[in-house]
This record gives structure tokens, sequence and C-alpha cells, in this order.
């Protein structure tokens, strides 16, 4: 690095991902379990330290910048950049690793170390994807993230992991190949051959808009994967049923909010014609995957592909308002990425301890847990009524927003069919969300939940947190809107191209 | 003193603090103690919002704004409360009959272990904070806080014994069906937000003349949609009865002090809208009036103490809605009222009575019970009186406003008004007879058992019983005593008094009359039917009435079941054979062209990508380190 004292100010984003890459790679080294498992909660607690401190202290575009020459043969360079999104996204990160390693204490690993190490090298790629502000750069944390999770799905896990796993590299893996192409493509577009973000958002002024179509579809074939959009989901299900707990909370929790995230950074500011043109489509798709996903998660008798198949329906939501292209659904989005990240990290960990206490996912088998494990009930129901998004949760307001957003659309000449659409979703996530925690938790004992005990202490604290969360962001909302307003409105002018078809 | 209006937020901080002292340490604290925080929270905002009213009886007030609850770009949602004449009369309902069945479910619920009976007091504490929230809000998005806030706490006590499958299951049908009544909201708010761009009061009103009239229209008419669940009316009034699982001190709390009221309110603190919507008028003065009269006839045909009462609830609720739709907000409100009062008091009573029993609902079984519980008996006969609308109870001069606003609206109204009237006679007084007089039809034990409730039950009964006989002298007509409505007086600064009576008051006197003799009549009637009781089967009409119309079975032929066909076939057919299906043969092409390229040999995909990234970590490294 380019030494002096003047740049050690803008460390922060480069803090955000070298902690948990050296710490990561340490981890492998590590012979005993126990000290791996503390040296990754300790490094991840630095980690979060750093992220609130780029929220507070340091909070200030000085602080959060960072640039250095990086493949600069090849038009491509070092440059991170924690903006509000960033900030939003990381902190999503930074908490969630925490938490996962403390719920999952007690959980007991072959090969701990490398276990560890893989996490800790998925954080460093997500917070770079998060922060990244090249495309290369981007395009190489996205791997990054990927391969820890393709190593941490197929060795530890249920039975089935091996086709599960392979169903999602199959899946991830051709989309990040369409990526990268697209990716090459506009590099070679660019008037100063750079992989840099304002090259990039250059060209969404240039390309015709045929050209624009097809690199369109390329990336959105990718983040769609990801989120995942309706019919691209099928990998989802049935990784989450087979993964380990701490690797599913991190797809689920963040890994599915890189779609989201890229979305916004790097598909309507860069092919914004065709983000228009395609809105509609990209829409139809999106609404329909949140009634389907809602529907069939009303069907699902096993704990986890329930909350697989609900997380469909939410991200759904959230890619259906990115082509409304209001500032109050670009608002609501961001605030949900970070909110249904809580929300979902929260419900696995209470999904997690009903497997652990009872040795069941089958919501069919369960019943009168509430009598066992009250504290587990208490937290359960809090978490679900804000998966549902009741008012004073966290959820609300995103879904507010984001309704409001499409309601408001100015993108699209079916808003209000798309609004209705999207937002009877609220009735049917009640359905299944209640029928599951009344099978669950009430009614009377049988033999599987006869020998339940409460949750410990550990448990109790993590989801404690993720209550204060949700309930915080409930009433004050504003916390988390304030630090991405600006982006949100820079981003829509970005890719306001409405003008262009007003003659229409 | 406008300034002091800014304290209105302790009206709901108050009870929201008595939510968490009880919900977080009721396994630390002593029943005692409990109760205590539970009660004494209540009152303390009861005594804060006799304090408001007095603050704005001369027409004052205020919006009180504290904070920035949702902002983007221009879009602003501030957390603010406004407080008026309207929802000042709406604290004083809300806390006061709050406050006296707090107390009343201190003996109640007694029985209850030292946890669940703070769980119970934390949730009561909690459904009056949402419903203060409701009606102090001063915009639609605060408004919706409490209206799903008040959804949830009836969720929570509608099940709160929740070993018993069959309560969970109301308590989930409760909040479901509440659900999309909010869906219905929701969609008005997205349609107000897109045209007026504010969702508070009095942007919304001021804008509301230059909105076209099918916006208008269909705004209000969402809007009514929400209000039919949370208020019981036809199509989503079903949730209602089967509300009855939850201890009988939460049906009073539901029925009278606050949810069944949060959809009429918010169709009276939206009148600019309604007002220039004359189509969702009309069709909120005929569902109500059309849930009055099914309500009724139901209720006729019941045999569960509750459920009498719960469908009185429904079809009352209707009277009320066809006044809003005739434009006779006033009548409405001053309904609202006086129906709070008997409501809460014939639900305590029932209490009481089931109390008696040992747990016994079901009426068939009960009887002659008048000389074993004195003052339940006279509290019961006082509701059913003013239920009735028997002069001068208090029932008999709202419902004679409602009545007579409808007879000046249109004569078919007021026809069958009349007619639902005289059924509500007949049903509660049926009621009255089967539980009190006649012999007793229950076992040995139950007789033994027979006993008057402490006084922390009578005690609120003969509260109640006052305010129900009394409670109507707030609003006596012209033609007994000039100026003699105070209620219409207070009210007018939000409600403003609907142009002239047309009604001279000769037809006013004879119309009261009518009604009262008829009314009469019908309890005589139903006291030569009941008063020698013999349980029999239903038959023909009276089986479909007993089965309530057999409309939870109709909504089950039509919606649920086949809704849920389609999920099943959706997530075992067409989930797994078709949409996976294609994803499985595309995965199968990728595995035979990689086979033919021997790319990815024995599966070791992984590793290539990992090389791959390694190599572009250690380009990395090397740019890093090597370069200065």
């Amino acid at each position: 690095m380019s030494g002096g004292k003047g740049d050690a100010d803008n460390m922060i984003p480069v803090l955000f991902i070298l902690i948990p890459l050296v710490s990561g790679l340490t981890l492998f080294f590590f012979k005993n379990e126990k000290s791996a498992r503390s040296w990754a909660l300790f490094s991840s607690v630095v980690t979060l330290f750093v992220s609130v401190s780029g929220l507070t202290f340091f909070n200030d575009s000085n602080h959060l910048k960072f640039s250095a020459e990086w493949l600069s043969f090849l038009g491509s360079s070092f440059s991170v950049k924690v903006d509000g999104m960033g900030q939003v996204l990381c902190l999503l990160t930074a908490i969630s690793y925490p938490v996962i390693f403390l719920a999952t204490w007690k959980n007991q690993y072959s090969k701990a170390s490398s276990f560890f190490g893989l996490m800790m090298l998925e954080q460093a790629g997500l917070m770079g994807v998060f922060v990244a502000m090249d495309a290369l750069l981007f395009y190489f944390f996205w791997e990054m993230v990927l391969i820890p999770v393709y190593f941490l799905c197929s060795r530890w896990g249920g039975e089935k992991r091996v086709q599960a796993t392979f169903k999602f590299f199959i899946y991830t893996f051709l989309g990040s190949v369409l990526m990268l192409v697209a990716i090459i493509y506009l590099f070679s577009q660019t008037s100063d051959h750079s992989f840099s973000i304002e090259s990039f958002y250059r060209l969404s002024k240039i390309l015709p808009a045929k050209t624009q179509g097809w690199v369109f579809w390329l990336f959105f074939a990718a983040f769609a994967i990801k989120m995942p959009v309706f019919p691209f989901h099928t990998w989802q299900p049935d990784l989450y049923e087979q993964s380990n707990t701490p690797t599913t909370i991190v797809l689920s929790g963040v890994i599915v909010k890189m779609g989201v995230f890229a979305c916004i950074r790097w598909l309507l500011p860069v092919v914004s014609v065709a983000s228009f043109q395609w809105g509609d489509v990209v829409t139809s798709l999106a609404v329909t995957g949140i009634l389907y996903a809602s529907l069939i998660a009303i069907q699902q008798d096993d704990l986890k592909r329930l909350v697989a198949y609900s997380s469909i329906a939410h991200v759904g939501l959230m890619c259906a308002t990115i082509f409304s292209e209001t500032t109050i659904g670009f608002q609501g989005v961001m605030i949900q990425m970070f909110n249904h990240g809580i929300n979902i990290i929260g419900l696995w960990i209470v999904v997690e301890m009903i497997g652990k206490q009872t040795g069941t996912r089958k919501i069919s088998e369960l019943g009168g847990l509430a009598q066992k494990a009250p504290s587990l009930a208490i937290f359960a129901l809090i978490i679900g009524l804000a998966n549902l998004a009741l008012p004073l949760t966290n959820a609300f307001v995103g879904e507010f927003m984001m309704f409001n957003g499409i309601f408001s659309s100015g993108a699209t000449r079916y808003n209000v069919i798309f609004t209705v659409l999207a937002a009877a979703s609220i009735i049917l996530v009640s359905i299944y969300i209640l029928n599951m925690i009344r099978k669950v938790f009430y009614g009377n004992n049988n033999e599987v939940t006869m020998a339940a005990n409460d949750i410990k202490w550990n448990h109790k604290l993590v989801l404690s947190v993720i209550v204060i969360l949700i309930i915080w962001l409930g009433v004050y909302p504003d916390s988390i809107l304030n630090l991405t307003q600006g982006l949100s409105e820079t981003i829509l002018k970005q890719s306001d191209v409405m003008h262009l078809f007003s003659g229409k | 003193m406008q300034n002091a209006l800014q304290l209105v937020w302790l009206i709901p901080f108050f009870p929201l603090i008595g939510f968490l002292i009880n919900g977080l340490f009721r396994k630390q604290l002593s029943k005692s103690l409990i109760a205590l925080t539970g009660c004494g929270t209540i009152l303390v905002s009861f005594i804060l919002s006799v304090w408001v009213f007095l603050q704005v009886k001369n027409g004052n007030s205020d919006v009180a704004e504290y904070f920035n609850f949702i902002s983007a770009g221009s879009f602003k949602v501030p957390f603010a409360f406004q407080v008026d004449a309207l929802s000042s009369l709406f604290l004083l309902i809300i806390t006061g009959i709050g406050f006296i069945i707090h107390v009343y479910s201190t003996s109640y619920m007694k029985d209850e272990t030292g946890e669940h009976y703070g769980r119970y007091f934390s949730y009561l504490n909690l459904f009056v904070f949402s419903m203060l929230l409701l009606v102090m809000g001063a915009n639609y998005v605060i408004m919706y806080l409490g209206w799903e806030g008040v959804a949830l706490c009836s969720y929570l006590l509608i099940g709160y014994w929740f070993k018993n499958t069959e309560y969970s299951k109301a308590a989930n049908k409760a909040f479901i069906m509440n659900r999309v009544g909010d869906f219905a909201f929701l969609l008005a708010l997205f349609w107000i937000v897109s045209k007026t761009g504010s969702v508070s009061f009095d942007v919304v009103f001021s804008k509301a003349s230059a909105l076209g009239t099918s916006d208008v229209t269909i705004i209000t008419l969402l809007l009514f949609i929400g209000a039919t669940a949370k208020s019981a009316q036809i199509p989503l009034y079903t949730w209602l009865p089967d509300a009855m699982a939850g201890p009988t001190p939460v049906s009073a709390l539901i029925h009278a002090a606050t949810m069944v009221n949060a959809g009429i309110y918010m169709v009276t603190r939206s009148k600019a809208l309604y007002s220039l919507a004359p189509l969702s008028q009309d069709v909120i003065a005929i569902t109500g009036l059309a849930t009055a009269i099914l309500a009724a006839t139901i209720a006729m045909k019941q045999n569960d103490i509750k459920k009498v009462l719960a469908y009185s609830t429904v079809s009352q609720l209707g009277y009320i809605f066809l006044a809003l739709g005739v434009g006779a907000y006033t009548a409405g409100i001053f309904h609202v009222m006086t129906h709070a009062f008997f409501k809460a008091l014939l639900f305590l009573a029932a209490g009481s009575v089931i109390h008696a029993m040992g747990g016994e609902q079901d009426i068939r079984r009960m009887g002659g019970m008048k000389g074993k519980l004195k003052i339940t008996y006279i509290t019961f006969l006082v509701g059913c009186l003013a239920i009735s609308g028997i002069p001068p109870f208090s029932g008999f001069f709202s419902k004679d406003a409602i009545l007579l606003s409808a007879y000046e609206h249109n004569k078919i109204l007021y026809v069958v008004a009349l007619f639902g009237a005289l059924l509500t006679a007949y049903y509660m007084f049926r009621l009255l007879f089967l539980t009190f007089n006649g012999s007793f039809r229950g076992t040995e034990e139950q007789q033994h058992h027979l006993h008057e409730s402490p006084a922390a039950m009578t005690i609120p009964l003969i509260i109640l019983a006052v305010l129900s006989f009394a409670g109507g002298f707030a609003g006596i007509p012209d033609i007994f005593l000039k100026g003699g409505d105070a209620i219409a007086e207070f009210l007018s600064p939000v409600l403003p008094p609907e142009g002239g009576k047309t009604v001279s008051h000769s037809t006013e006197l004879i119309l009261m009359l009518l009604t009262t003799v008829l009314v009469l009549a019908v309890i005589v009637l139903a006291w030569f039917r009941f008063r020698k009781y013999k349980p029999e089967e239903e038959k023909g009409l009276g089986k479909f009435l007993k089965n309530k119309w057999y409309v939870d079975e109709l909504y089950e032929k039509i919606i649920i079941n086949p809704l849920d066909r389609f999920g099943a076939f959706l997530s075992n057919v067409f989930d797994r054979s078709v949409v996976d299906g294609l994803v499985n043969i595309v995965g199968r092409l990728v595995n035979y062209g990689s086979r033919q390229v021997r790319l990815l040999q024995s599966g070791q995909v992984t590793s290539y990508v990992l090389l791959m990234v390694l190599s572009m970590l250690l380009i990395m490294a090397v740019q890093f380190f090597l370069r200065k």
C-alpha cells in the first residue's frame, strides 16, 4: 500500500475486507477447534466494531473511500467505497457473523478450522461485493463469496447436500459466466477502457437500446438466480434444507441481498434504457413469484422449506420494487434489505432451536412447544410477526414503502395491478406464519415435544439483539433511511430514462 | 393551552409501560403487583383523558408532532397525535371502560398462575395502547399502527388459552380475516399517497375536493372494506363470534371499548372523503343494515350466552354503519358510546354467570338464576333494556337517533331497521329469560355451586349499569329538552350538524312511540315463549339460523378449499416437476456438455474456480506489495 499517514484515514472499507480475509487465512492453520471458534468470533466482533465506527465516528466520505492501483494494464483498479447502501449492507454482514457464531456456539464440525476459515473468507468476499467500485473487482469478490459457499454446503450438512450443492453450483456458475461476459463486453465499450463504475455509468446514455437489452439479461440472470426470483428459485429450498445452519443463515440473510444490491448498483444505472424497457417483464416475474412462493409456503411441512419459500416471496417484492424506480420504493428496498436479513437470521435461529430441542423440523410432528420452551415461543412469535410485517416491527416500514413505490411508479402502466397482487401476499404470509406458530407451539404436548427444554442464555442473548433491532427499526426507521436517502436519489437520477420515452 | 396538549403522548405511554413491566417481569412480580400495574396505568391514562376532554371541550384541537416516522424524499410520515372532540371522546371510552374491565379481570382471572396472570394483563394493556394509538394518530399510518396492533392483541387474547387447539384456530382466524381488511386499507392508503402525496388527515382532507369522484369512491370503498373486518360487517364478520374463545373480559374489551369501534372511528374520521362519495355511503348504509338483520336472525337461535352477545354486537355495529351511511355521524358515535356501556355490562354480567356456572356457557343448561345472582340479574336486565331501546335507558336515545336519520333518508331503510330493532329485543330477552327465569336446567353440582360474584366483579357491573341507564341523557333530542343534545354539541367542531331536520316534531314523537310499543310487545311475546323453556331440536329455518346461515361453510367451500388445493398443486406438482424439472434438464445438458469437453472431470468443478480465484488473489497481492 502506498504508505503515508493520509491513507490510514481511508482504511474503513479496506479493513472490512482485510480483517475477515486475514482471520480466515490464519484459521486454516488452527489445530484446536475451540480456539478456531473463539478466533472467528473475536475477529467478527472486531469487524462489527469497525462497521459501527464507520457509521458513527468516521461517517464522512473521506474515511469511507479507498483507491489503489491493481491490474492497471487491464483498466481495473482496487477502488472501494462505502456509500449509504454499503454502510447498511456491511453493517448487516458485520452483525450477522457474531450472531451466527454465538447462536451456533455448541455446534460441532469435523475440521472446524477449515469451516470457520471458509466462513471468514466468505465474509471478506461479501464486504468486497458491497464496497467494490470497479466492475472487475466486483466480479472478483462475487466469486470469492461463492467458492467458500460451495465448500461449506458440500462438506457440512444433510445427507443430500452434494446434490443440492451441485444444483446451486450449476445455477450460480452459469449466472457468473453470463455476468462476466456482460462485464467484459461493457468494458470494451467504455471510452477510456476502464472497469470503473463511473465509466460503466456513462454507458447508460451511450449504448443503443438493443445492445442494452441483451446485456441486461446477462446481468439479470446472475442477479435473479442469486435473489432468487421466480422461476430461478428451485435451488434454494433444497439447499437450505440440506445445508448446515451457519451457511444457510449467511446465504439467506446476506448473500441473497447481493442480487438485490447488484440490481441497484450495477444494473439499473448501467443499462438504464433496458431496465426501463424490460421492467414490466421483470416485475411480472417477481410479482408472480411473490404469490407463487407464498402459496407454496402455506403447504410446507418442513420448517426450513417454509422459511425458504417465505424468503423467495419477500425478496421478490424487493425485486419488483426496484424496477418501479421511485424514491420511496428505493428507500423501502434499502431498509428492507437490512430488515429481511435481521428477520430471517432470527427465523433460522428459531428453526435451529426447534430442531435441536425436538429432533425434528416437521411441523406436523410438533405441537405444544410453548409449554416446554416459553422463551423460545415468545421469540418465535415476535420474529414471526416481524416476518409478516406487523406495524412497529421493522419489516412493516420496508413493505409499506415498497408497496407505495410500486403503486406510485411512473415506469409502468400496470402499477395498480402489480400492487394489488403483491400486497395480497400480506394475507398469505399471515396464514403460513401463524399456522406454523400454532402447530409448533400451541396445543398440547406430544411425545416429540415432551422432552424439549427452553433455550439457553447465548440464544436468549442473540435473539434479544434481533428483537431489539426489529423494534428499533420498526419505531425509528429513519436511522437507516437517512443513510441511504442521498444514494437512492443519485441512482434514480442516473437511471432516469423516462424522458426518452415521453413521446410514447 | 395548545402546548399543554403536546403531553397527550402520556396517554398511550402508560399502558405501554404497563405492558412492558407485566410482560417482562411476569415471573417475578406478585399477582397483586401485576394487577396494580395493569389497572393503575390505565387509570392514569383515564385521568389524563378526562383532562384532555376538558381541554378540548371548548372546541380546541391540536396536532402534536414528535418525530419523523418514515421519510423518503418529499414524502414524510410524522409520528403525530391529533386531539380533538372526536378522539377525546374515544379516549374516554377506551380508557374508562378499559379500566373497569381491568378491575373486573383482577378477580375473574384470579385462578391463573402468576406467570399467565402477568401475561394476561400485559396483553390487556397492549390492547388499550394499540387502540389509543389508533384513535390518536394524526395520519393514516399512525392509525394503521394501532389498527394492526389491536388485531395482534385480539389474536393474543383469543388464543390466550393456547393449549386448546380450537382457541388458537379462532385466534388465527381473527388475525387472518383482519388481514384481508388490512389489505384493502393499505391499498386505500397507497391510493391516497399517490393522489395527495401525504397521509396526514389535514392535508388529505383539504385536498379531497380536488380528487376525482372515481378516486374518492375507490378510496372510500377500500377503506370501508378495511372497516368491515375490524368492525365485523358483511362479508368479514365471521371472526368475531369465534373470538369468544378468549376470556370473557376480553370479549367485553373487544366488543365495547376497543377493536370493533376501530372501523367506525376510521370511517367517521374520514368523513371529508365519504361526503364526496355518495355511492360509498349507500354501500355502507346497505351493508350495515344487512349485517344488522343477518346477525340478529342468527342471534335468535344461538345457545351459547357469549355467542348471542357476539352476534348482537355485529348487529348493533350494523346499526352504527347504517347511521354513518346516511350521514348521521353524530348519531353513530352516540350509539358507539351507549353500546360501549351496555355491551361491556352484558359481557361482564355474562362473565359473572359463567363464573357462577363453573365455566358453563350453554343457556339451555341455565335458568332460574335470578335468585342466587341478584346483582348480576338486575344489571343484566338493565343491559337488556338499554340495548332494546326502552326509554329512558341509554340505548333508546342513541337508537332512536339512528332510526330517525334512517327515516329521513329513506323509508325502506327505516322499516327494515325497525324490524331489526324488534329482533334485538326478542333475542336479548330470550337470553335473559333462559338464563335467569324459569327453573334451573343444569346439573345438581352446578346448582349447588351457584353464587354471586365477588365485589371486584359486581362493582364494575353496577357502575356500567348506571352508565347504561343514564348514558343516553348525553343526547336528549330537542323535542324533550331544547339544547339537550350535549354530545352533538360537543362533537360539532369535528362533526358539524348535518342540515336542518326535515321531520316534524309530531312525526318524530309518533315514530318513537311506535318503536317503543312494538318493542314492548316483542318482549311480552318473548316472555310467553321462554318463561317455561324446554330444549328442543331445531328444524328448517331454525336450523339454518342456528348454523349461522352456513356462511363459514360457504367460505370454506368457495375460498379456502380451492386456494388450498391450488397451493398443493403448485407445491407438489408444478414446482417440483415443471420448474425444477426444466432446471434438471438444463443441468443434465451442462453435465453432458462438460463430459464432452472433459473440462469438469470427476466433478472437481470447484477446484477450477478456486484456482481461478486464488490466482486473482495472487495477482492482487503481487500488485500490492511489489509496486513500491
